[in-house]
């Protein structure tokens, strides 16, 4: 199947015989009840994934999902229902489910949805999808990282690398007459090295991607670069040492290390936890949350970004949305319910994981604007604390505030040098004060390279995030020593 | 289309005959509905029934694995071209295949469906979300806020059949109710969560228990404090006792072994732990949360000792990391449809000790009680450990104040070595359970 013939309104009506006609019969009968707002959100989805391991393909997959999302709201009241099976009953099945949270009933309306648009702007024009690509020349991609990988050093004694794409049509059909599709392509390339030298064992990692054409993993040299990376990182965490413990001064890296934005700011300014009051951050709103050096939005508009997307999963368009400026708090991310709630301009935050989710607000690409000062006079500032290269994973606890972030490679900088690696440990701050430590900003922002999935509520969604180099007077480290 | 046994059996047949040498197929099937309520009034009701086919070829020593949630015959046709023509791509694995007949599955009842879930009804998860919401409000007037007051159940029913004639299907329920509240003090919010999991609606704990529990749990947080960088002994109430046992698992997965990806990689039959640790995975309990007849790979569950006083007994076993390993599958298969199967816990606990929990308390003269963990600082390859705490201080074998924004750091290794008391507390409240449990130094940064 060629993939740049399928639009999402005929491939829905040929597939499963849903036409405009068909939406405006199950909307009626939604309609029938007392409502606000409701809409139905229909998913295809194909996803390939394939890993190498030991030098050989060890698995190769594919999995092909369908299904429609019926939501309806009333007040505050949310009603979702999903079935995987696209037909006008279960439409009508799930709607009346959906409406259960109706105050009662009222008379029916008809809501024309016969005019199907496209978003305006269209920020990944792919040729050919990579799930169209031959799996004969993904595996031979992943055949050379694996020999890359181990020439770079005969301690790397196994390769696991993995590429897994996604191709997924949506549309949506709005009772305010909107109905909206896109296509939406995505794609990550992940390489684990691990090293072994007498009995030590440790691993490196590195990966990227986006919503892009394959051939972007050979633009640039890219896939080398990540395979020497995660080469690399292995065996420099065979040299770790154990990390200090404590209070110290801390000096991010460029790119990922921006999971600090996501964690420390981004989930708190989640509309969803403000009109609640659960937020740290609930009321803050023009308030100082960070030093003058910080200026941090969320971007859905940056072309081909992981996180990037035409139009949110309510089909509103994707924009910048200023969050922090010069320190002070500007705005949230909203979906529909609660921008109409909190009485708030949309921002187009809402985002779901599949049709079996039902919306709500979510970051796309959140990151921080560039400073003036030059990385290398940052890292001279210190006499001693740490230099955090790579990260795994986030979390936050939204109501008071704490957040977490654990290193994978981080260094010692003793009088204003990076010197010894160390042992990845983990970061622990509070939201709304570790920005008011920021005391330098580098003039090298840097966005990560496409491998961030955000977890909330049960649903992950592809996000990014990003950052210039940073230094932040005094975090607790998680260390051993 | 309606599925069975009799036509993932046809549907196998088919591959046959198209050149694949084996397969098979697992279908999981399910339906589900959840109240949510804040404030008493319903927040989120949600519905659903979800249906996903998972096709596993094997063209001699090459495969490949498909799902689909489209289960029209022309899609399922697809499938298997699909599949087909993918295995032909990958690897030959000299490893690879479905296990040996000879520990195919033995047909066995097993408790896990409760006949009562029909009945269920929307109406009376909106009671329980209300009653366990209210009774939070009520326990204490600290406890401003909610994030809500939650019922869920869920019914699959799982199909299982593969081409060495093993086949069978089960059914299992499953009912949550949880609550969430907020407490405020001086302009400061916590909060904390409680919850009860069970297979038998009628089992679910007291919904005003839930509720008073997750405000005591949420009130006792408030104005917690950080400390200095220390090394203390450290006690793990059950709920964060049971993620450092989610933790070993990663490390005892047959996979992580034969990867070299974790650090028990040579260590079965040697000690890993203290005489005090025992460790079962069970996957025969009756009305257990992570019971089932048979794993995904349909040979028939069992009673794994994992460690027995301290000394490693077993891996977790499929039968692809078995062969890896030289060893034979312990029944942990585990797969979605749409993905090759990995070693997986079923019920996984810590048998209980001896001690009460404030037994446990009072030994320790200055020390940390933790009752939340938050981050992914854990690395199974190394078994490098660092996560953020909540918890309690404990001064002279008393709990004091709450602590917050602090870390424990140290290597599962280690950590495993120096568990120094276990609780009799074990309460099977979730797939991986353990008692209270106390090590005794761990290294805690603050200040």
């Amino acid at each position: 199947m060629s993939g740049n013939l399928i639009t999402p309104e005929t491939f829905l009506t040929k597939k499963f015989g849903i036409d405009s006609h068909s939406m405006e019969k199950a909307m009626s009968d939604f309609l029938s009840r007392k409502i606000d707002y409701a809409d139905l959100y229909f998913e295809y989805n194909i996803r390939e994934s394939l890993s190498l391991e030991e030098g050989i393909v060890k698995t190769a997959s594919k999995n092909i999902s369908h299904g429609v999302g019926v939501r309806a709201n009333a007040g505050d009241k949310t009603g979702y229902a999903y079935s995987e099976d696209i037909s006008l009953d279960k439409i009508k099945l799930a709607a009346k489910t959906a409406s259960f949270i109706a105050t009662g009933d009222c008379k029916s309306t008809v809501v024309p949805l016969s005019n199907i648009i496209k978003p305006k702007s269209n920020l990944y024009p792919v040729e050919t999808y990579p799930t169209d690509i031959p799996l004969e020349a993904k595996i031979r991609l992943l055949d050379k990282i694996d020999k890359i990988a181990r020439s770079y050093d005969s301690r790397i004694k196994n390769v696991l690398s993995n590429f897994t794409s996604e191709y997924k049509i949506i549309l949506i059909a709005t009772s305010e007459g909107l109905v909206i599709g896109d296509v939406q392509p995505l794609c990550r390339l992940n390489i684990t090295c691990i090293a072994e030298e007498s009995g030590n064992r440790q691993v490196g990692s590195y990966g990227g991607g986006g919503r892009v054409e394959f051939s972007y993993f050979f633009e640039e040299n890219r896939f080398v670069l990540y395979t020497r990376k995660a080469a690399r990182q292995s065996i420099t965490n065979l040299e770790a040492v154990n990390t200090p413990a404590g209070t110290m001064d801390v000096v991010l890296a460029p790119g990922w290390p921006g999971i600090l934005l996501h964690e420390a700011i981004g989930h708190g300014l989640e509309a969803d936890f403000n009109r609640k009051g659960t937020s740290a951050f609930t009321g803050m709103l023009d308030k100082k949350v960070a030093s003058e050096l910080c200026t941090v939005v969320d971007d859905g508009t940056i072309p081909q970004r992981r996180g990037s997307i035409n139009i949110d999963d309510e089909g509103t368009e994707t924009q910048r949305t200023l969050l922090i400026e010069n320190g002070i708090l500007k705005g949230y991310l909203q979906d529909r319910l609660n921008a109409k709630l909190m009485n708030m301009p949309l921002t187009g935050n809402g985002r779901r994981e599949s049709y079996a989710h039902s919306p709500l607000p979510r970051m796309t690409n959140t990151f921080m604007l560039p400073g003036n000062t030059a990385p290398q006079d940052i890292i001279r500032s210190v006499r001693r604390g740490l230099y955090a290269v790579a990260f795994g994973g986030g979390q936050v606890d939204i109501t008071n505030g704490k957040f977490v972030f654990s290193t994978s490679e981080a260094y010692l900088i003793e009088d204003g040098k990076v010197t010894t690696p160390v042992r990845g440990a983990t970061l622990i701050g509070n939201g709304p004060d570790i920005l008011k430590r920021v005391s330098m900003v580098g003039n090298d922002m840097e966005l990560d390279a496409g491998v961030g999935t955000c977890g909330k509520d049960g649903q992950s969604v592809p996000v990014g995030v990003g950052m210039p180099s940073l230094k932040i007077d005094g975090i607790t480290v998680g260390g051993t020593i | 289309m309606d599925i069975s046994i009799e036509k993932a059996q046809e549907l196998l047949e088919k591959a046959k005959k198209k050149g694949a040498t084996e397969g098979d197929i697992i279908i999981v099937e399910g339906k589900s509905s959840s109240v949510q309520v804040r404030f008493s009034t319903i927040d989120k009701i949600t519905d659903s029934n979800y249906k996903t086919l998972g096709l596993r070829l094997f063209f001699g020593k090459r495969s490949a694995v498909t799902s689909t949630s489209d289960l029209s015959p022309e899609s399922l046709e697809k499938l298997i071209a699909d599949t087909s023509s993918i295995a032909r791509l990958t690897s030959p694995d000299d490893f690879g295949g479905l296990p040996l007949p000879q520990y195919g599955m033995k047909s066995k009842e097993l408790d896990i469906y409760d006949e009562y879930f029909p009945q269920v009804s929307l109406e009376d998860m909106l009671s329980l979300s209300r009653e366990a919401e209210a009774a939070a409000f009520k326990y204490d007037k600290r406890v401003t806020n909610s994030e809500g007051g939650y019922s869920n159940k869920r019914a699959t029913r799982i199909i299982y059949a593969n081409t060495n004639n093993s086949f069978g299907t089960y059914e299992t329920s499953i009912f949550t109710v949880s609550v969430t509240p907020i407490a405020t003090t001086n302009g400061c919010m916590q909060r904390d969560s409680w919850y009860s999991t069970k297979r038998r609606f009628s089992k679910l704990d007291n919904p005003v228990e839930i509720g008073e529990e997750a405000a005591k749990r949420t009130v006792r947080r408030l104005g917690a404090k950080k400390i200095h960088t220390q090394q203390a002994p450290v006690v793990f109430d059950p709920e964060t006792a049971s993620s450092l046992l989610g933790n070993l698992c990663m490390a005892l997965s047959g996979y992580s072994i034969y990867k070299g990806a974790s650090f028990l990689v040579g260590m079965l039959n040697k000690q890993i732990s203290t005489p005090a640790v025992t460790i079962y995975d069970d996957g025969t309990m009756p009305w257990g949360i992570g019971s089932k007849p048979f794993d995904a790979e349909g040979i028939t569950t069992r009673k794994t000792t994992v460690v027995e006083r301290g000394i490693l007994t077993s891996y977790l076993l499929d039968s692809y990391s078995a062969r890896k390993l030289n060893l034979t599958t312990t029944g942990n298969a585990s797969r979605s449809p749409g993905d090759p199967p990995v070693a997986a816990p079923t019920n996984f606990y810590l048998s209980p000790g001896n001690y009460s929990p404030s037994e446990i308390i009072k030994t320790v003269e200055s020390g940390l009680y933790v009752t939340e963990l938050i981050g992914f600082g854990y690395n199974p390859v190394t078994g490098d450990y660092s996560r953020g705490v909540s918890g309690v201080w404990i001064e002279n074998g008393e709990l004091t104040y709450p602590v917050e924004e602090i870390t424990i750091a140290g290597n599962l290794k280690d950590m495993l070595l120096q568990i120094e008391m276990v609780g009799n507390d074990l309460d099977f409240r979730q797939k991986i359970c353990s008692p209270t449990i106390k090590i005794s130094r761990i290294t805690i940064a603050g200040h």
